[in-house]
This record gives structure tokens, sequence and C-alpha cells, in this order.
């Protein structure tokens, strides 16, 4: 079943001459347990996609249902507080608190929803020992590496019981072998029963997915056909010699 | 990829049978380069024809005749390592062709064009990214042939999209270029006739 659905999803920014359309009758569907990767150049819509399925932001028609919900009846208060228990966001620059911890970091949405914060802090610590940053709960954002901070910022993301993982181009900033650890972070959670949505321009980054789907102007154009029996037809060939 | 001077690698850690040449050659590059018995024999004869390896005289042929490697062999082994491979002309890729042919074709959406090959490359990507999922059972030689290869479709990806902007900013730009004459682009590309 759908953990996440769009409906025919459309958004317009100003009016009249202005206008522009930034996504046109979108149709996507995360299942829980899968990694969907949407994958589009600069100015395609994904970004704007990711906000309206995370609903940071309204679409202009169309319908998005999160669990079953649709968002469209749901009131603000219902809205934010399905956002602090059941989404987690990346996002490419991290958004971690300066003033915090790792470790505060990650246990923030959960006191946010009202957990005592000795509860939080050890579900925190607790998905940061899963993610190997034991070792640097205490640390501050600015003592952490690039890789690190994406990784604490995952661990926020799945921290609870989060059911939807919602991420813009995770490993943006990322060498290639730091944005195979994320991504392997965010598969990982999937395995767990997760629905996750990777937005992305990379290649690379949108081959972890188990579906990929192409946006272009707004629009979802093509998207994967699922795996089946590949291993062997990969290796029965051979590289051409 | 030259079985040659990977046979001589493996010699060079010590000789060895002809059929323990073909196993570890196998399992040395992810079992990703199948490799027939016949063609191990063929070139283990053509390097001891040229001085670079030499076997056990008085064992017959087949399995058990050893081969190890000679001081010329080992001189040419370390020739080799040594030598970029030749990568200064660019290949007759057909993508690239299609996509030429493409943009100029009357009724011929280029971009579906691209498309096409984009979601194919992606999904190939996607069956070798699969590959090395479980960590726990990726050796590191074929870990290094699969980032290869990924790495190999990724860069025809970046250029799909690369062409793909700069085909969108041409008909932004200049809606009249798709009427250039064919040996003006044969020239700008530099296309062999």
């Amino acid at each position: 079943m759908s953990y996440l659905e769009l409906r025919g999803v459309s958004k317009v920014y100003g009016e009249g001459p202005t206008e522009v359309h930034a996504l046109t009758g979108v149709d996507l569907s995360a299942d829980a347990g899968q990694l969907v990767a949407v994958m589009g150049a600069s100015g395609s819509g994904k970004s704007t996609l990711l906000t309206i399925a995370g609903s940071l932001e309204e679409p202009t028609s169309g319908e998005v249902l999160v669990g079953g919900a649709l968002l469209s009846k749901m009131s603000r208060n219902d809205k934010a507080r399905m956002r602090r228990r059941s989404i987690g966001y990346v996002f490419q620059d991290y958004n971690l608190l300066a003033g915090l911890s790792a470790v505060e970091n990650v246990s923030l949405p959960l006191e946010l929803d009202g957990v005592a914060a000795k509860k939080a802090q050890s579900a925190g610590m607790a998905v940061l020992e899963e993610l190997g940053l034991a070792d640097r709960a205490t640390s501050f954002p600015d003592e952490l590496s690039g890789g690190e901070r994406q990784r604490v910022s995952i661990a926020r993301a799945v921290v609870g019981e989060r059911h939807l993982l919602l991420a813009d181009e995770p490993s943006g900033a990322l060498d290639s072998a730091n944005g195979e650890a994320v991504m392997r972070l965010v598969l990982a959670a999937c395995r767990r029963g997760v629905a996750a949505v990777v937005v992305t321009h990379e290649a690379q980054l949108a081959s972890w997915a188990d579906r990929v789907v192409f946006l272009r102007d707004g629009r979802v154009v093509d998207q994967t056909e699922p795996l089946s029996g590949i291993e062997e037809s990969l290796l029965a060939h051979g590289p051409k010699q | 990829m030259s079985v040659r001077h990977a046979l001589l690698a493996l010699l060079s850690e010590g000789p060895k049978y002809g059929l323990q040449l073909r196993q570890e050659f196998e399992a040395r590059t992810g079992e990703v380069w199948p490799l027939n018995v016949g063609q191990v024999y063929t070139t283990l004869q053509r390097l001891e024809r040229d001085g670079l390896v030499e076997s056990d005289d008085a064992a017959e042929e087949g399995p058990q005749k050893g081969f190890r490697i000679t001081a010329d062999g080992a001189d040419e082994l370390a020739g080799w390592l040594r030598t970029p491979p030749d990568l200064s002309s660019p290949p007759r890729d057909e993508l690239v062709i299609k996509v030429l042919v493409a943009f100029r074709m009357p009724g011929v959406d280029v971009h579906e064009v691209i498309q096409v090959h984009r979601r194919y490359l992606v999904e190939l990507m996607q069956q070798w990214t699969h590959l090395k999922e479980d960590e726990g059972q990726f050796d590191l030689g074929f870990a290094l042939v699969v980032d290869a290869e990924l790495f190999r479709l990724d860069s025809v990806i970046r250029w799909l999209d690369t062409a793909e902007g700069r085909l969108k900013r041409a008909e932004v730009e200049q809606p009249q270029s798709a009427s250039f004459p064919m040996p003006k682009l044969r020239r700008r590309v530099g296309v062999r006739t």
C-alpha cells in the first residue's frame, strides 16, 4: 500500500504574465519499504514536488495523501503533528541547528512532540549508534565533517516512528564515498519499512532507488521498470573486450 | 581488456597451472569477465612463444602443466601497467550520432530520444548498484569493477543531461539553428566521413 500518494498535483506560482507552472498533473506514489527517486534537471520542479509531498507547501490543484489521509482535509495543527511524528526531512545543506550538539539535533523532533528530554535523548543516541556516530554525539555541527553532518541529519529524519523520509539532493555537497554512505542509510531505513522519496539530478544517487521517476518541466515523463533477474543478465554477458 | 597481461600479472605472484590461472583471473575480476579455458591456453602458448613465460617441459599438455613468468615477461608487465591506454581520439559513439541525427530530423522529438536512452542507462545503473547493496558479499575486486561501470554509465547520462540543456537553450535562443546545413555541422564536430 502506498504510504505517500500524489494525485494530479499541480503548482502554479504568480499570476497572469508572470505565472510559472512548477508542477503539472503529477502522479507519484511511494509504498512502505520502497525507495523512489525523482530525477530531473535544475528547475524541473523536483524540490517543489518534495515540499508539497511533505506538506510544507500546498498544491494549486490535486491531492496529496500521507498514510491514507488527505492533507487537504487536515487542520494546520494536525499537519504539523504529522510532520513531526511521521515525516523525516533531509536537505542538501543538512539544516542542523548550530547551537545544538549532534544528539540534541537528533532528539529535537521527539522533544517538540512532547517526549520527555531524557527519553528523547536516549532514542537519539540509539539512532546515532546505529549510524556509527555514537562518538560524535556531543559534537556540534561545526565540529563535524560534511559526511558526518549529513548522517546526523538522516538520524534526525529517522528517529522515532517515522514512516516517510523525504530527501532533497542528500549527497549534493559530498564526495562519492560519503554520498554512497548516505544512500545506504536511506535504503536501510526503507528496508525497515519506511517509504522514501529522494529527489536528485544525479544518476549515481537515483540508481539506489527501487524506482526512478523522471521529471521534466514539472511533468512526470517516464519511469524505470521494476528490477528483476538482473545480476545474472549483467554478469552473463561480461564486458565487451 | 588484455588477457595476456592479466595472466602475466597472476604469474608474477609465482608459478601456476593453466586451470588455476583461469579460476584466479575470474575471481580477481569479480567474475565479471568470463574466460574460457581454451583462451587461457592459447594465450599461454603465445606468451611462451614470445619468451614471456616458461612451462614445465616435462609435464604433459593440460591442466597440470605449470607456467612461470620470465624476466622479459616481468619487464613487459611493468611497462604495460604504466602505459596509459589510448584515449586520445574520441570513439565513434552510436548514442552521440543518434542525438545528432534526432535533433535535425523533422517530426522527431530529440528530448524523447534522449529520455529513452537516459531511462535505459539508469536502469542499468540500478542493476549494478543493486549488486553493491549487500556489502558483506562484496569483494574488493568486484567493488572496483562495479564502480568503474557505474561511473562509465553515469558519464553517458551526464552527457545526455548536458546535451538536453544545450538543445533547450538553443531552441529558445536560436530557433533557426536546426536549419544549419549538415556539412557545417560535420566540420564543427569533426565527424569523419
